[in-house]
């Protein structure tokens, strides 16, 4: 349904590969996907439209580089755009010179005001500051309460001398709040405001009153990143009533690809500092321009997912897990269980799924993938006596029935449970003699030509697989094997140059040789963890 | 952490996962009857609950509010209006959208004016089509949309070889209404059936104002004389429940809540309880925002509608989508649709520059129509929607 911007890109390409250059029709026929690609990820037309333009512009002076098929490069030039746009000076809060330091939260209404107050004060505390929460959100029934107890799990006192719902000047409460900040040692003041409409000219000139009464340091353009095309005149409207410094980006924890943040910054120059990515309180960090350049794209995010990941394991775990994969003893279905249930807490497995670069094409597959499927194998395997977990290779007819019988499932299911494990209890004999050394015969990737073939050869057979309906098992677990191969070619990359951070792909030696739908995404990932270097 | 181990972890999982989904495929087709009671039996034990949704259930096997997670909503919005103590009655529901029409009209005209110039230019050429196309893609219509309608006005602006700007108007208007489905059945089913309340939960994402739009539901049906009965079941949100009992107190709709943290679905299913006890005419269950991407999150929502039909029937669930939303809201409403059979559309927010043209693509890909909408900030501002009017507004 949603394909990716690659796998688009890859299908305009698919007749043109090998060319030496890239020549005007094909950058017009990039173009327009690149257009529709920007378009669904909600960025404003206008921005698109110029955007389009300057990509044009570099493509065409362009070499066509040896390492890269056409469609990479151009997803190489718009990433690179995007991330330049996105991107700029990284700024950091300004804090005044005689505190206390205001910084005062605008946007329309819904778009996470309050929750964000509590969290950008709990994330200005952890750097021993000692903010001050005011509720000038008088309008919405019981927001005053909502900012307390926000406040109240932040630890942060909360400043809110009217009650709210619809009682009390915001202006007053605003300025008063400057007082009792000084009084009182916060060094901060967060000031939560309603949620107003652009073309509420009311309510605007009230934000104005405001921003004078209190003359904030920074004022942040809260903003929901489902937005859609509204985007430009909300933010237009808002620079032009109240004005803003940055602009911060709430609820990126959806799916939503957030190409508001591209058309904001792009029209207003504005840079975008924050990004709320969740529920809690914690979930809230300095924006990070490259990988929303890849989410726009709607390429892999590994770097989020590794960030999500260690937010979720504790080391203990994590440390336990790297024993038993390192370890020589099999892989074992106690173990598997004790993985799955780790990665679970990641979320979603087509979520994680999706997050990997290259996986744009097996998009159905991912969608198919059921958590609940995950709950009925997890059953299974729970039916099982510890010694059957520890040697699957026992369980024999009866054991089978009985296994079926206690996790309420089917013998075939116990069947197809115990084979596919197998299957993975292999790969991960191979990954472990394989992966701890680099350049064993056993993993492709390091040299370039072998490689090509093997996976070319690879998807000719899940192909087959696709087409021999009649035996769809095989067909998935050949799916299911040529995605690990990919994965297992991405964790080789770090090892090449072991010291690179995970960059994907990394040394690029083996890029040219890749199938550009795998070898899409990498490469912007790429050129992700270089630019911001520079 | 090593990513190397993160990945391999991930393949490892998915290999088994997605053999998985064969095995229940099969499974189905084998033994379709079996499938609701497998849950109970195969249930997976509380650790395997995707860890978002663990922190909810902390909540609500009874942790006191202090130690729930940190964790909060964002605001829907809400109107203004001072709380008052004695009850107001407020307006029927009948002729809403036509008192509401001038403010549509005011916000949107550039829009449609926009569109109107473009289609009496003296040629239609090339530009001018894709200019058109444009201009409906920047209401949010989204490109396939957006190229049906152009394709579709094309043809028919040739075929009657019409330049005139009335009748090209008039073909724009008739593109546009057929998108939104004119005749789609869209009242919202409030009515009892003989001692059972009729049940209407509201649902969404976060902060697309669910809790304002029930209260404005519950003053639209107060209005026209029926009795509610109000449930808070967004027991995750800091102050939801306090917002709906603002909103209920004013019209003197009783709302069913509990401590922060609470079982959602007990919420909601002592709300209709109650609603059969008091004999009220409607119950209507606002649930916590949550994104569709929580697995565990949109699990507890088809959980508290399960938990509603062991009491009654639930005849609505209203998806409110804010009109400000792009793309995504496609994404929201097949989520949504898939967990709780989404039966209509609440478009809030469509006082701004918006246009909402989001739910043109909803309902042509889900065929779920668009009930209501909510346009402003004041408490009465939610009409029932009605495709002309909103296609006549937007045309200005």
């Amino acid at each position: 349904m949603f394909e990716t911007l690659s796998d688009r890109l890859t299908s305009v390409f698919s007749s043109l590969r090998g060319k030496g250059r890239l020549s005007e029709e094909d950058i017009n026929a990039t173009a327009r996907e690149i257009r529709l690609a920007l378009l669904e990820a909600d960025v404003a037309l206008p921005v698109v439209r110029e955007f389009i333009s300057r990509i044009k512009e570099r493509a065409r002076g362009e070499e066509v580089s040896k390492a890269l098929n056409p469609a990479q490069q151009v997803i190489k030039i718009v990433n690179e755009e995007l991330v330049q746009i996105l991107g700029g000076e990284t700024r950091q809060v300004r804090f005044a010179k005689n505190p206390p330091t205001v910084i005062m939260l605008a946007g329309l209404q819904g778009a996470g005001k309050t929750t964000l107050a509590g969290k950008l004060a709990k994330w200005l505390s952890a750097d021993r500051n000692t903010p001050l929460l005011v509720a000038a959100d008088l309008q919405r029934p019981n927001a005053v309460t909502q900012l307390q107890v926000v406040g109240e799990r932040a630890g942060t006192p909360v400043f809110a001398p009217e009650p709210g719902n619809g009682v009390g000047d915001p202006v007053e409460v605003a300025r008063e709040s400057i007082e009792h900040a000084r009084r009182n040692n916060h060094n901060v003041v967060i000031i939560d405001t309603a949620g107003r409409l652009g073309v509420d000219t009311e309510m605007m000139q009230q934000a104005a009153d405001i921003r004078d009464a209190v003359d904030p340091d920074e004022i942040l353009f809260v903003v929901d990143a489902m937005i859609g095309q509204d985007a430009v005149n909300t933010a237009q409207a808002f620079l032009d009533g109240v004005g803003y410094d940055a602009v911060a980006l709430t609820k990126l924890d959806g799916d939503a690809r957030g190409g508001a943040a591209l058309s904001i910054r792009h029209l207003t120059g504005r840079p975008i500092m924050f990004a709320s990515t969740g529920e809690k309180l914690e979930d809230f960090d300095l924006f990070h321009p490259d990988r929303m350049a890849s989410r726009i794209l709607d390429m892999g995010d590994v770097l989020t997912l590794i960030e999500q990941a260690q937010r979720t394991f504790d080391e203990d775990e994590v440390e336990k897990m790297a024993s038993t994969m390192a370890s020589d003893d099999d892989f074992t279905l106690d173990d598997f269980l004790q993985q799955m249930s780790m990665v679970r807490k990641l979320g979603p497995i087509g979520n994680l799924l999706g997050m990997m670069p290259g996986m744009g094409q097996m998009r159905d597959q991912i969608d198919g993938i059921d958590d609940k499927d995950l709950d009925r194998i997890q059953a299974v395997i729970q039916s099982m006596t510890p010694a059957e977990r520890a040697n699957p290779k026992m369980i024999n007819g009866s054991r089978r029935l009985r296994i079926a019988n206690g996790s309420g499932t089917q013998v075939s299911d116990v069947n197809g449970l115990v084979t596919r494990f197998f299957e993975a209890q292999k790969m991960m004999r191979k990954m472990k003699s394989g992966g701890g050394m680099p350049g064993m015969p056993g993993m492709p990737g390091m040299g370039g030509g072998n490689n090509k073939k093997k996976i070319k050869a690879q998807a000719k057979k899940a192909k087959k697989g696709k087409q021999r309906s009649g035996n769809p098992m095989k067909a998935r677990q050949q799916e299911a094997e040529r995605e690990a191969e990919r994965k297992r070619r991405q964790e080789e990359g770090p090892q090449q140059p072991p010291q690179l951070p995970p960059g994907l792909g990394g040394g690029g030696g083996g890029q040219p040789t890749l199938p550009p739908g795998f070898g899409g995404p990498n490469m912007p990932d790429l050129s992700n963890f270089k630019l911001p270097k520079k | 952490m090593d990513i190397t181990l993160l990945v391999s972890l991930i393949v490892v999982v998915a290999l088994l996962a997605v053999g998985g989904f064969f095995l229940v495929r099969t499974r189905r087709s084998v033994t379709p009857g079996k499938e609701e009671t497998k849950p109970e039996v195969t249930g997976a034990p509380k650790e395997a609950a995707p860890e978002e949704d663990r922190e909810r259930e902390e909540g609500a096997v009874g942790t006191p509010p202090a130690h729930a997670p940190p964790a909060e909503d964002t605001a829907p919005p809400a109107p203004a209006e001072p709380a008052e103590p004695e009850l107001e009655t407020p307006p029927p529901s009948a002729g809403r959208m036509v008192r509401l029409r001038a403010r549509l009209a005011r916000s949107q005209s550039s829009f449609g004016q926009g569109l109107l110039t473009l289609l009496s230019a003296k040629t239609l050429d090339e530009d001018t089509w894709e200019e058109i196309e444009d201009t409906l893609i920047t209401a949010d219509i989204g490109v396939t949309s957006a190229t049906q309608i152009v394709e579709n006005l094309r043809t028919r602006v040739k075929v009657l070889g019409t330049r005139d700007t009335e009748e090209v108007r008039a073909l724009l208007r008739e593109e546009l209404l057929k998108q939104l489905g004119s005749d789609t059945d869209r009242t919202v089913r409030t009515e009892p059936h003989g001692d059972r309340p009729a049940v209407i939960m509201i649902v969404g994402v976060n902060g697309t104002g669910k809790t304002t739009t029930t209260g404005k539901l519950a003053r639209v049906l107060v209005g026209d004389g029926r009795t509610v009965v109000l449930g808070a079941a967004d027991t995750f949100r800091a102050a939801a429940s306090e917002q709906l009992q603002t909103w209920g107190s004013r019209v003197g709709a009783p709302v069913v809540r509990k401590d922060e943290g609470a079982d959602p679905a007990s919420v909601a299913f002592d709300a209709v309880a109650r609603g059969i006890e008091d004999g009220a005419d409607t119950v209507i269950i606002d649930t916590a925002g949550r994104l569709h991407t929580k697995t565990g999150l949109m699990d507890e929502l088809g959980k508290v509608k399960r938990v509603v039909e062991k009491k009654s029937q639930v005849d609505e669930v209203l998806l409110v989508l804010d009109a400000t939303t792009g793309q995504n809201g496609l994404r929201q409403a097949r989520v949504f649709a898939e967990v709780v059979n989404v039966t209509g559309i609440a478009l809030t927010k469509l006082d701004g520059t918006a246009k909402g043209g989001i739910i043109v693509q909803v309902q042509r890909e889900l065929g779920v129509p668009v009930k209501l909408v909510g346009l402003g900030e004041g408490p009465d501002d939610l009409a029932p929607f009605d495709p002309e009017v909103f296609v006549d507004a937007i045309l200005g």
